[in-house]
């Protein structure tokens, strides 16, 4: 079950404006509809651990995957659904994931935050913060090496400025002029901290301190972020060195599902504004409907058929077996 | 009057609340540690009564604020640093290894690093290969590092209280599956010194080592045995650095079977260790060879039923222990 016709079948070519912003509508989505399973299957006390919900940064995982080729690599974070959906992973696998069922990415045993599909292109996603910009600058090495034309796009919080990990791969992606494009998506917070109480100076000039091409972008606008990740990536391919993409983005729900009471570290009411005002859905709904691309009630459609394929996901995982026991001793070495 | 009872958090907090009254260079730096009192809520309140100076939240640097907490620690604070998940603590490590177990003796002893580091460990809350590590073998190994396990609420407010006023870097390991456990806790202020074993449950036929998150499992196991007709003794170290040899031998020479259990890996890990010990020091009294049992030699699952079965439960227990006095 895929969400969306592949990239690799459509071709980065063909198909029009219309239909690559349709399909960058259902991709959104699909997203959005995805995390509201979770929310709800977590709430029924169905998925073990800890859930990061990845709604309202949409436009984000998506304006940066559409302009990535099948085979180019992504690394995630903990809050990592958005992009392996958006990298093309199926909803079905990935419910079996965070319910620790076999049928799941990783057989059940990496669960919400460390999902990994090799087929697209998807290096894991990862719980420790900061802990894949060394992975995705070492998939650019390996790229530039071996002579393939393949980027790696780092996807990391602005939490992950803190690391000092960050700084040092920076330094040899320009250095060795890697094709890595560092995606921070600033959603303003770190964990229950704003992030300007824990970033000194500007975050792109993080970069340009090392002579990396370096961008910010409305991470609400996901045809803002693909035309500038299109640009950044293609320059990345073609030997240009690593680039690093700020987008300014906000998480609707709590850090976790179970971060409910939010009110001492961000108001209802700055939520209530980027929900309305901001809603990278709601930004790309009004755009094709004013372009006359598609009409209410053919989103609608996209919405309940994405919904459907959401639907029969959640079953297909409650309803999948867990790995057996002896599972457990596998895969500790290759 | 009935005893006071607190949660093992509560008793972390109280401890952390009266030696910051005591010692005004007692201060707490970590992630969200101020008005979100870390994600466990250990830390709530603290703030409200101490103040941002000295709860300090920071950014998502382990590797740096451990860094400032050894400097500090060495120029006039007794900072208390936070590390979140204890699979974090691989960040810290060079500043924990080279810079703050070695100040002293490089120096001949002119600099003193006394700062505490409070982590986590413990599996068995569905978080996965990077949540759910106990790594305190790694602290364990290190000489001039000081390493606490505690293992009921009474425990862990005494022994970090000493943590506090140890004049070492002492690491302070908290499972994070106890935070809830509730048990009796005075109100006075006491301490328990680092080193000194505790005997959880006297008993004659079998001795059960069990350090932090295994000595309930261990207490527990007990009780099944003791419905078999075999009456088991619990020792908890309480640290595994420095270690109280003493206790341990002792105890094995009387019951003259050893199961020694802690969460971490088994492998080049605190079960040898402790093992070895007993072994040196009980050889000619033991009646059988020490057994160990700890954490599954793989990265811990997320799946629930792969994740169970990577720990030493009541039943694993007592299933190897009946086996060691009543061999088939
Ligand atoms: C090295 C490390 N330190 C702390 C944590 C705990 N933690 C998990 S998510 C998070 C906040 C991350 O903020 P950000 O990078 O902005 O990502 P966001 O959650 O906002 O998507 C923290 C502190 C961690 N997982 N790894
Ligand atoms: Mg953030």
């Amino acid at each position: 079950m895929t969400i969306a016709t592949s990239k690799a079948e459509a071709g980065r070519d063909i198909g029009t404006e219309k239909d690559k912003w349709l399909r960058a509508y259902r991709q959104m989505v699909s997203i959005r509809l995805f995390e509201e399973q979770v929310n709800e299957v977590y709430t029924r006390a169905l998925m073990p651990g800890l859930a990061h919900l990845y709604s309202g940064e949409e436009a984000v995982a998506v304006g940066i995957c559409e302009a990535l080729r099948v085979d180019d690599y992504i690394t995630s974070t903990h809050r990592g659904h958005g992009h392996c959906l958006a990298k093309g992973a199926s909803p079905d696998r990935m419910f079996a994931e965070l319910l620790g069922k076999e049928a799941g990415y990783c057989r059940g045993k990496g669960g919400s935050m460390h999902i990994a599909d090799p087929a697209t292109g998807n290096l894991g996603a990862n719980a420790i913060v900061g802990g894949s910009v060394g992975i995705a600058t070492g998939a650019a090495f390996a790229a530039k090496t071996l002579g393939t034309d393949r980027v790696a796009a780092c996807f990391f919080g602005e939490g992950a400025l803190g690391q000092g990990s960050l700084y040092e791969v920076m330094n040899l992606a320009q250095l060795w002029k890697l094709p890595v494009i560092y995606v921070c998506e600033n959603n303003q917070y770190n964990e229950y901290t704003h992030f300007q109480e824990t970033t000194a100076g500007t975050i792109l000039g993080r970069a340009t301190a090392f002579g990396i091409e370096a961008a910010r972008v409305d991470g609400q606008d996901v045809r803002s972020v693909n035309e500038v990740a299109t640009r950044l990536i293609s320059r990345a391919r073609t030997g240009g060195g690593p680039a690093f993409l700020q987008c300014d983005t906000y998480r609707y729900s709590g850090h976790h599902v179970g971060d409910i009471n939010r009110e001492y570290y961000r108001s209802k009411q700055e939520e209530h504004l980027w929900k309305t005002d901001r809603d990278p859905i709601l930004v790309l709904t009004k755009w094709l409907i004013d372009q006359s691309y598609a009409d209410a009630s053919a989103l609608d459609r996209i919405t309940s058929e994405v919904r459907t394929i959401m639907e029969s996901a959640v079953k297909f995982a409650i309803a999948a077996p867990y790995p057996n026991v002896e599972e457990v001793e596998k895969h500790v070495y290759a | 009057m009935p005893e006071r009872e607190l949660t093992f958090a509560q008793a972390v907090r109280e401890a952390l609340a009266e030696e910051m009254r005591r010692d005004s260079r007692v201060c707490i730096i970590g992630e969200d540690v101020a008005e979100a009192g870390t994600p466990f809520k250990v830390l709530s309140g603290l703030v409200e009564e101490f103040g941002a100076k000295r709860v300090v939240d920071t950014p998502i640097s382990e590797a740096g604020f451990t860094g400032v907490a050894v400097g500090a620690a060495m120029t006039g604070l007794r900072p208390v640093v936070d590390i979140m998940f204890g699979d974090f603590i691989t960040l810290t490590m060079d500043q924990m290894v080279n810079q703050a177990a070695k100040a002293h003796y490089m120096s001949g002893g002119h600099w003193k690093v006394p700062m505490v580091m409070r982590t986590t460990l413990g599996a068995t809350r569905r978080s996965a290969a990077q949540h759910s590590q106990s790594l305190h073998a790694w602290f364990s190994h290190v000489p001039g590092l000081k390493v606490v396990l505690p293992s009921t609420p009474y425990d862990a407010k005494g022994l970090l209280k000493a943590a506090i006023r140890d004049e070492n870097p002492v690491v302070f390991f908290e499972d994070k599956m106890m935070y809830k456990l509730k048990g009796p806790v005075p109100e006075d202020d006491y301490t328990i010194p680092l080193g000194v074993a505790d005997v959880k449950r006297a008993g004659d036929d079998i001795t059960l080592v069990a350090t932090s998150s295994m000595v309930q499992v261990a207490l527990g196991a007990a009780i099944l045995l003791e419905k078999e007709g075999i009456s088991a003794e619990v020792v908890d170290p309480r640290t595994t650095w420095p270690l109280d040899e003493k206790t341990l031998i002792e105890s094995a020479k009387k019951t003259s079977r050893v199961i020694v259990l802690d969460e971490g890996y088994g492998r080049y890990g605190v079960t040898a260790e402790l093992a070895a010990v007993i072994a040196e020091g009980a050889f000619y009294d033991l009646d059988a060879p020490v057994k160990r049992m700890g954490a599954m030699h793989v990265p811990i699952p997320f799946s629930p039923p792969l994740e169970d079965a990577t720990v030493p439960t009541e039943q694993t227990v007592f299933d190897a222990a009946r086996s060691m006095c009543k061999p088939a």
